[in-house]
């Protein structure tokens, strides 16, 4: 991998493309697997538990992408993420269908919360370049500033690299300055050779951030993954000086799944990562046990669930 | 872009877990009396406090303990069913695992090991080799060695410092399985574990005799390995002692087993997965302070992607953390005594001096104990120190090579032959590599993975004989 020069040519052509992704290093399971349980060993206590679990919070997209959500649902999960719990600052985004963007833009007026959308087809993205570009531009002009894209998942295992690639780089160019984060669906990509070579594709291709999955398909967010995840956004900024950020999103509901992942953006990525404009977590019933394990934290007594709103 | 700190708060372990007792005696014919030898004091290497006195064996009690393994062996357990065997075998691995806390955290003090590391390796590791041994004990005959193979008898055995336990657990197993009794002297810098591992063998109720634990210095393993009543050697440590022995043991009859040094290479061909390489590098000299026979401590990397590795390398080893080895979150531990930080100190000037590149992590250390920072030395060629000699501590040496030949040449091109690394995506090169490499155990695709089941031991200078696996029941069976 050499500089920011040569990436441009490894994109000039389909084959180009093919050759640079197949040429990346090979993931061994195993090793990777191996790496991620000792991560999940460190002990994070005391001063650096709060501090964890507040920038936790800080980096929720508090999301509900359900066929049954109604703009009384929305407005209810964009209070909570205005307003956590008393004296706990706004999380980062809240994550909604395109149809419901509006809702959540008048609901999180003047608050500071993102507003983010899931678009091109998603969860399947099954469907044609056309329809994905006007969902996407629809979630924009009611009010997203962050879009959530699904990748073709048959292109890219069927080998259409040069496909997934425009269609990010023609999602990209119609998001314009808003934030894109790339869905990979890692749960469907299967092996970790080819969310290596995904998350390359996305980089390559503009995407602002990586994001393992749609939460509607298991596995979602591993610990593994995120970690190669991470690997990718490092060595991205190694040869091109730039910082792009990654997603877990799906599966992980506890503060101690959420720290051991910040343990692995903090060891594998670098502290510079440690920012919700470059890792956040794609997330619904977590932000209520990291607002427990807050308060246990502060007040030294566990207090129970039904002190936290249910939104 | 902001930087944020994120220090992680002190996790240390309670020393109390310990048990630690302000003096440990001798554990000879079921029970803990003094020695007659001049008792040792065992060091804390992390803060250089004394731990315990530990009373240790004179000659006259290296006799009585060998004498009674002999009684032990004749009247009960070498004529007892394997499977009655068996039932003690198992009781020893479960009360293990049971104590196994405690155990980890006296290893961590008396060694200075991560207590990450005696935790989820040593004390499982040496529970399991008791568990894998057990069920060996009544199927001895289906072991490949003929019918109803019989013991060898009174087992003479003395092991190092880096693994108290674990080594102890790999010496004592296999030879109460195969219906040996034992007598075992632990390191003179470690010897609490194997003591704690006395009582449990004591409350397992083993007929008295049938393990002797006798600490001292070399003084006390030449007594044992010479005396006439011992039947089967076995010792794990430096290539020196290992020769010492060899000679004085020739023309004996005594069976004898030898692990000894390594100056291992892990080969990393330019299609290796390569950040599980680092990862795979990382463990193979820096896990246990590179107090490991095997470490992988010569790094063979082909030349076309050493810049990348390299600095992948730097960057991993940066982040890790070195300290109290009680704090759950340390990677790298202390020193486990000054002798071996001064070995350690001096071959890495001789690097220096002979114009290795070195790069030390930046990492702070305590203010007192014994510790050394984790050390890479680049342009490393053959001829140098540290590409030949043991340096036994947390210092590796990178070489390169252009060819698969090539890398076979360099990593055989020692004395040694305990282990090897291969890292490929290639599986046939796995293969060859495999084929060619003397070395005793090679990894592929990972470094430093013990399983009981699983033979280990060496080629040339590194020893023979096998432990663990069916192979390590022969060098405690008359076959």
């Amino acid at each position: 991998m050499g500089g920011t020069t040569e990436l441009t040519d490894v994109t000039r052509d389909e084959a180009s493309l093919r050759r640079f992704l197949h040429g990346l290093p090979g993931v061994d399971a195993v090793g990777l697997e191996q790496r991620s349980a000792g991560l999940a060993t460190r002990s994070i206590k005391k001063a650096s538990k709060l501090w964890a679990i507040d920038t936790a919070i800080s980096m929720v997209d508090l999301t509900t992408l359900e066929g049954a959500d109604t703009p009384g649902k929305v407005r209810s999960l964009c209070a909570k993420a205005r307003r956590p719990d008393d004296d706990v600052p706004p999380v980062a985004a809240v994550c909604v269908y395109p149809d419901l963007v509006a809702t959540a833009k008048e609901a999180l007026a003047g608050s500071g919360v993102n507003i983010a959308s899931v678009a091109t087809a998603f969860p399947s993205g099954r469907s044609t370049l056309k329809v994905k570009l006007t969902d996407t531009e629809f979630a924009i002009e009611s009010g997203a500033t962050e879009v959530d894209m699904v990748i073709d998942r048959g292109a890219f295992l069927s080998g259409r690299y040069g496909q997934v690639f425009d269609e990010i780089r023609t999602i990209k160019a119609a998001c314009g300055d808003t934030h894109l984060k790339v869905i990979l669906e890692t749960g469907e990509l299967a092996t970790y050779d080819n969310v290596r070579r995904a998350s390359w594709l996305a980089l390559l291709a503009g995407g602002d951030f990586i994001k393992t999955s749609t939460g509607k398909v298991s596995p979602a967010a591993t610990l593994p993954v995120t970690n190669l995840m991470l690997q990718a956004v490092r060595d991205w900024h190694g040869v091109t000086g730039q910082h792009r950020g990654v997603k877990p999103a799906g599966g992980i509901r506890t503060t101690k799944d959420a720290i051991r992942h910040l343990v692995a953006v903090h060891e594998v990525a670098g502290a510079a990562w440690l920012t919700p404009h470059l890792f956040r977590f794609g997330a619904s019933s977590l932000l209520n046990d990291l607002l427990m394990q807050r308060r246990t934290q502060l007040d030294g007594h566990y207090s129970g669930p039904d002190y936290f709103s249910v939104d | 872009m902001d930087l944020v700190n994120w220090e992680y708060a002190p996790a240390p372990e309670s020393r109390a877990i310990a048990n630690l007792k302000p003096s440990y005696r001798m554990f000879v014919d079921g029970e803990f009396v003094e020695g007659a030898g001049e008792p040792l004091k065992s060091v804390n290497p992390a803060t250089e406090e004394v731990l315990a006195e530990v009373s240790t064996a004179s000659s006259a009690d290296v006799d009585r303990a060998v004498k009674a393994a002999r009684r032990a062996h004749d009247k009960t357990w070498g004529r007892m069913p394997g499977a009655e065997r068996a039932k003690y075998i198992f009781r020893i691995a479960r009360m293990i695992a049971e104590r196994a806390r405690e155990l980890a955290v006296l290893e961590s003090l008396d060694n200075g090991k991560p207590i990450k590391e005696a935790r989820d390796t040593d004390v499982p590791t040496a529970a399991a080799h008791f568990f894998y041994h057990a069920g060996w004990a009544d199927k001895l005959d289906y072991a490949g060695y003929g019918p109803d193979p019989r013991p060898l008898g009174v087992a003479g055995q003395v092991i190092p410092w880096n693994f108290p336990l674990l080594m102890a657990a790999w010496k004592i197993a296999p030879a109460l399985a195969c219906g040996n009794t034992v007598v075992l002297k632990p390191a003179e810098t470690t010897p609490l574990t194997a003591l704690v591992l006395a009582e449990i063998i004591q409350q397992a109720e083993l007929p008295p005799g049938v393990v002797n634990i006798l600490p001292g210095a070399g003084d006390v393993g030449a007594e044992l390995v010479n005396h006439a009543g011992v039947d089967k050697v076995a010792f794990t440590g430096s290539t020196e002692v290992g020769k010492i022995i060899q000679s004085a043991l020739a023309g004996t009859g005594k069976k004898l087993t030898l692990e000894l040094g390594g100056k291992a290479a892990n080969i990393v061909f330019d299609d290796a997965p390569l950040d599980q390489a680092v990862e795979g590098i990382v463990n193979g000299i820096f896990f246990n302070q590179g107090h490991v026979c095997c470490a992988g401590s010569r790094l063979l990397v082909q030349e076309s992607i050493a810049e990348e590795l390299l600095a992948k390398l730097h960057a991993r080893v940066a982040t890790l953390r070195v300290g109290d080895p009680l704090d759950k979150n340390t990677d790298v531990g202390a020193i486990n005594s000054r002798e071996q930080l001064t070995k350690i100190t001096e071959l890495v000037a001789s690097g220096e001096r002979e114009g290795a590149e070195r790069w030390t992590s930046p990492c702070p250390l305590p203010d007192k104990g014994f510790y050394f920072a984790p050390t890479v030395f680049a342009n490393v060629t053959q001829s140098m120190r540290i590409a030949r000699e043991e340096i036994f501590g947390p210092v590796l040496s990178v070489l390169t090579f252009r060819t698969p030949d090539e890398a076979l040449a360099k990593a055989n091109n020692t004395p040694y032959g305990l282990s090897a690394g291969v890292w490929t995506e290639k599986g046939s090169r796995i293969l060859w590599m495999a084929d060619r490499l003397r070395a005793g155990v090679v990894w592929a695709n990972t470094f430093n993975r013990f399983d009981p089941t699983a033979p280990f031991g060496g080629y040339q200078e590194s020893g023979f004989g096998r432990e663990g696996g069916r192979a390590g029941l022969e060098a405690y069976l008359d076959v």
